[in-house]
């Protein structure tokens, strides 16, 4: 390390949030993740958000090319990314223009001042250069020529000035490892994983990084750097986990619960594909993934392995599950067990592909011909979706049922620390396949969960036909009696409701009654939690249920949103939860909804329930 | 050992396994119309179906929507009817899973080429080791006289009082283009040529296709009369057999030529013999003439029926195992707490 010329101040902080922004080419995903991982494995609760274009390229300067990483890091447990930056990091004028409206007063602007051309800043739509004209004397900007320093730390090494310029994203990010005194070992470690056939890729960007950081420790530019110490988490091993990297990770926990081979389809859909990208290097655990067709197909293949006797799965977004929607009533009325992953992201149609919504859950509840109950869980958190991965598996074999999952794109690519479980505290998933041919039936049930016997293919003696059309109860032959499709359609739905008996009651985090209950699910939950916490220490009568079974619903959902005089339900949707538990429950629970493709932040949740308290 | 390990050494150390056509008979009624062309190959499979070698319980069939969908009803195996269309997909993710068991999908023109089109695509050229039987009467029958995608170009149906404006699918053609390794044709009304073409579809290795020319009599009557009828049959349908040239015709005076790249149909004498006719070789790896086959039709030319295409490949099944395999080679059995492990940890103290 070089002997510091200057004195440099560090300073305490229990919280900070840092955004990265640049061209969809600058690297900023990769910047941003390896930032978390540091501070992850310092011991720091993280929570991020990546915020990126639906073009893989777009026009480079541009402002609709601008992707973002954000990550909030604190020594206390955090819920969310952060609802604004304090420090943001610009690697050209599109970046600063698209996201300085979000950074907090006088927060910290880092700038690529090489990339404020006269070129660029006429692509970002400015007329004089923001550092010039005053217009940023409300922050504290730090100009730092990237592109001319990380240039010259690299000098001598074989590579185009193109490749050079790839890596001044790791030259930002050295400097912004000396400012909150983290280490670059973590990225050093990923480097050579990363590029362990190309080493001159792993020297540059070593290069890069070091060099960002010396730069930082030596120039006069900072006065002081930030300290946010380790987290107080409860004890045991962790890793930083992707909401995608834990749902693969479920399912494949699942198959090996269930001694049983997992087959994942799928159709590639944003942002639903890294499921069956990270499962597709899980080979070894004798696993099999399939890229099918279509969407069909990929749903079609999954419940020919379920009825092969196997864990079918497949995973899309709302999109996809559309297309899905006949073959999951077919899996509802042959009563196989079939996990169906919809990441959810904005729409309708197409809509907005990389953003998030919460915009699926009347698809997953009703989005089906007639009356076909479907089980659906929804996890809160990235960490989350690894419990409920399993849990959704455990619910699908032990009710022989289709189960929807419902994970969204703040979930999937938002990363926070998950504490690794050990293989005891994981569920036993076994359950038998019927064998036995005496007195077999294929539609005889479970008498406690009205379960249907799973008979696959090559059991002798128990050979027999399944299919769409309706069948007669116990006996399974094709049936058009009606009263007899009457009570399979109260099975059905029975089955299901069943289910209510075998998931924990929905927990109420405040005063079991009182002013104003807020009910969400899915990743608004965050959000919610820190406005609840932070209402609650200021007296207010405020509790927060968070529902993470969406049919059936807990047991006590009823007496839980009958108890508040008030009950408010925000959604990243147009009021889909409010609408069912207004009908189930009648209860006069108000919306709030907004369809931004971006999560709530803690303040309007704070400021909206204050609105409610006031009306009190 | 798993439940997929258990039974298929059950089926290798169950030595030959002697059944009758009677086995395969279930105990539901068929319920197509009488005189419907599906009562024959019903039969007809359900005869050669003791031949593979395979006890009942490890024989699937698979079908979509359409009269053919009611044949797993019919079959004492395991049966799944499914929907309009996917039957393919279905079968697709059972033969992946479970190797060892013989799937057959059942499937109509309408079915396979239209609503379901990309499936059949796609587990052709996937080289699935399915067996699909696609039984063409060039109409919608199930919902009562529509055009289907092989009905005759300007053929009146219901929904076309005026006349098809369409095109007809070559089915064949489908088939070929789509890489499937095991490609031919048979007709409800030839038993023993359509036990044949079932025997030869259910030993290959692979993806599968068969197209019988199938009569509804209710709503297509005698589709392909023109050239089945026994008295014309010979003179202008073309039987292939491997390794003989192509000669046709009640006098097996006929046959079929390349003049330049096109096919044409010659007499034999007047200096045209056996040798200037082309010899069909259903194992060429080149498919130019099997496409040709598929393509020709009566009135212009004969209608060939038999085994079009038949070709050794590795299927989908053992190439999905083999990188399994290699993955356990490379980096033995998946050891599920490492894995969840993976990457950069901490630990924080209790």
């Amino acid at each position: 390390m070089t002997t510091r010329e200057h004195e440099i101040e560090v300073q305490e902080l229990d919280r900070v949030t840092i955004r990265f922004a640049g061209d969809s080419g600058d690297g900023m995903q990769v910047t941003g993740s390896q930032f978390s991982q540091a501070a992850a494995v310092f011991g720091n609760d993280i929570s991020t958000l990546p915020d990126y274009p639906a073009e893989i390229r777009a026009p480079a300067g541009s402002l609709p090319g601008v992707s973002g990483f954000q990550i909030s890091f604190s020594s206390s447990e955090i819920h969310t990314p952060g609802d604004r930056p304090d420090v943001l990091v610009a690697m050209n004028p599109a970046a600063l223009k698209s996201n300085l409206g979000d950074l907090v007063p006088g927060g910290a602007i880092i700038v690529n001042a090489d990339a404020f051309t006269p070129t660029n800043l006429a692509k970002a739509g400015y007329a004089n250069s923001p550092l010039d004209d005053g217009s940023l004397s409300a922050y504290n900007v730090h100009e730092i020529p990237v592109t001319t320093l990380n240039a010259r730390a690299l000098e001598g090494l074989e590579m185009t000035s193109k490749q050079v310029d790839l890596t001044r994203n790791f030259f930002a990010l050295g400097v912004m490892f000396f400012l909150f005194e983290r280490s670059m070992e973590p990225t050093f470690r990923w480097l050579e994983e990363k590029y362990a056939k190309r080493p001159i890729f792993i020297e540059a960007n070593r290069r890069a990084l070091s060099a960002g950081y010396a730069f930082g420790e030596t120039t006069e530019i900072f006065h002081t750097t930030y300290r946010v110490a380790p987290a107080n988490l409860a004890p045991g091993t962790y890793r930083n986990i992707t909401g995608n990297e834990a749902t693969a990770l479920g399912l494949l926990t699942a198959s090996q619960l269930a001694e049983r081979p997992l087959f994942y389809s799928s159709y590639p859909i944003t942002p639903a594909s890294e499921i069956l990208h990270q499962l597709s290097l899980y080979k070894n655990f004798g696993l099999k993934t399939f890229q099918a067709e279509d969407e069909i197909a990929a749903i079609g293949a999954a419940i020919g392995a379920s009825y092969g006797g196997g864990l079918g799965m497949t995973g899309t977004s709302g999109p996809g599950m559309a297309l899905k929607t006949e073959m999951l009533g077919l899996a509802v009325m042959v009563e196989l067990p079939l996990v169906v992953v919809d990441v959810q992201r904005g729409g309708p149609s197409t809509g907005l592909p990389t953003k998030t919504e919460q915009g699926d859950l009347f698809q997953a509840l009703f989005g089906r011909n007639s009356d076909s109950p479907v089980p659906v869980v929804a996890p809160a958190t990235p960490s989350e979706c690894f419990a409920f991965a399993v849990e959704a598996w455990r619910l699908a074999l032990r009710h022989m049922t289709p189960v929807v999952y419902l994970s969204d794109a703040f979930l999937a690519t938002g990363s926070e620390p998950w504490r690794i479980p050990t293989t005891d505290e994981l569920p036993d998933l076994r359950v038998p396949s019927r064998t036995d041919p005496e007195g077999f039936y294929p539609y005889m049930r479970d008498p406690e969960t009205l379960a249907r016997p799973w008979v696959v293919p090559g059991t002798p003696g128990l050979e027999h036909r399944v299919g769409g059309l309706e069948k007669l109860d116990v006996l399974g032959t094709v049936s058009y009696d009606p009263d007899n499709h009457h009570r399979m359609m109260m099975l059905r739905a029975e089955k299901v409701a069943r289910i209510a008996r075998d998931i924990p009651p929905l927990e109420v985090f405040g005063p079991p009654e009182g002013d104003l209950l807020i009910l969400s699910w899915g990743s608004t939950y965050g959000a919610i939690r820190s406005a609840v916490e932070s209402l609650q220490q200021r007296g207010k009568s405020i509790a927060h249920a968070q529902l993470r079974y969406l049919n059936p619903f807990p047991e006590n959902t009823g007496d839980v949103v009958r108890a508040y005089k008030r009950v408010l339900i925000p959604e990243v949707n147009m009021g889909q939860l409010l609408l069912v538990i207004r009908a189930k429950y009648l209860v006069d629970a108000q919306g709030f909804n907004l369809v931004r493709c971006k999560p709530f932040q803690i303040s309007e949740i704070q400021t909206k329930a204050e609105h409610v308290l006031g009306d009190l | 050992m798993s439940d997929n390990e258990t039974q298929a050494a059950a089926l290798a150390d169950a030595g030959p396994i002697v059944l009758t056509k009677k086995d395969f008979v279930s105990d539901v009624d068929p319920r197509w119309c009488p005189g419907c062309g599906d009562y024959s190959i019903l039969a007809q499979a359900q005869k050669v179906m003791p031949d593979f070698g395979y006890a009942r319980e490890n024989i699937v069939f698979i079908s979509g929507i359409g009269c053919s969908g009611r044949f797993p009803y019919y079959m004492n195996t395991y049966g799944f009817h499914s929907i309009h269309g996917r039957a393919p997909t279905l079968a697709t993710g059972l033969k992946a899973s479970r190797p060892e068991l013989m799937v057959w999908v059942i499937t109509g023109d309408g079915d396979a080429l239209s609503i379901g089109g990309n499936h059949i695509l796609h587990s052709m050229r996937k080289n699935v080791d399915i067996k699909v039987v696609m039984f063409n009467n060039r109409i919608y029958g199930l919902t009562k006289g529509q055009v289907s995608p092989t009905s005759a170009y300007g053929q009146k149906t219901k929904s076309t009082p005026g006349g098809s404006v369409n095109y007809p699918i070559h089915p064949l053609v489908v088939a070929l283009a789509a890489e499937a390794s095991f490609v031919a044709r048979s007709v409800d009304t030839f038993p023993e040529h359509l036990q044949e073409t079932i025997t030869r579809a259910g030993f290959h290795k692979g993806s599968t296709f068969v197209e019988i020319l199938q009569n509804c009599n209710i709503f297509n009557d005698g589709a392909h009369r023109e050239f089945t009828e026994r008295d014309v049959r010979d003179d202008r349908m073309l039987f292939l057999k491997h390794g003989e040239p192509m000669i046709f015709g009640k006098d097996r005076d006929r046959g079929i030529r390349l003049n330049g790249v096109r096919p044409e149909v010659v007499r034999l004498g007047n200096g045209i013999t056996e040798k200037d006719l082309i010899v069909h070789d259903e194992s060429s790896e080149d498919s130019t003439i099997h496409f040709m086959l598929g393509r020709i039709y009566w009135p212009e030319f004969p209608v060939p029926i038999g085994v079009i295409r038949n070709v050794p490949r590795t299927t989908h099944d053992a190439l999905l195992q083999g990188q399994i395999d290699d993955a356990i080679r490379r980096e033995g059995h998946g050891d599920l707490a490492k894995t969840l492990a993976g990457g950069e940890t901490w630990t924080v103290g209790g």
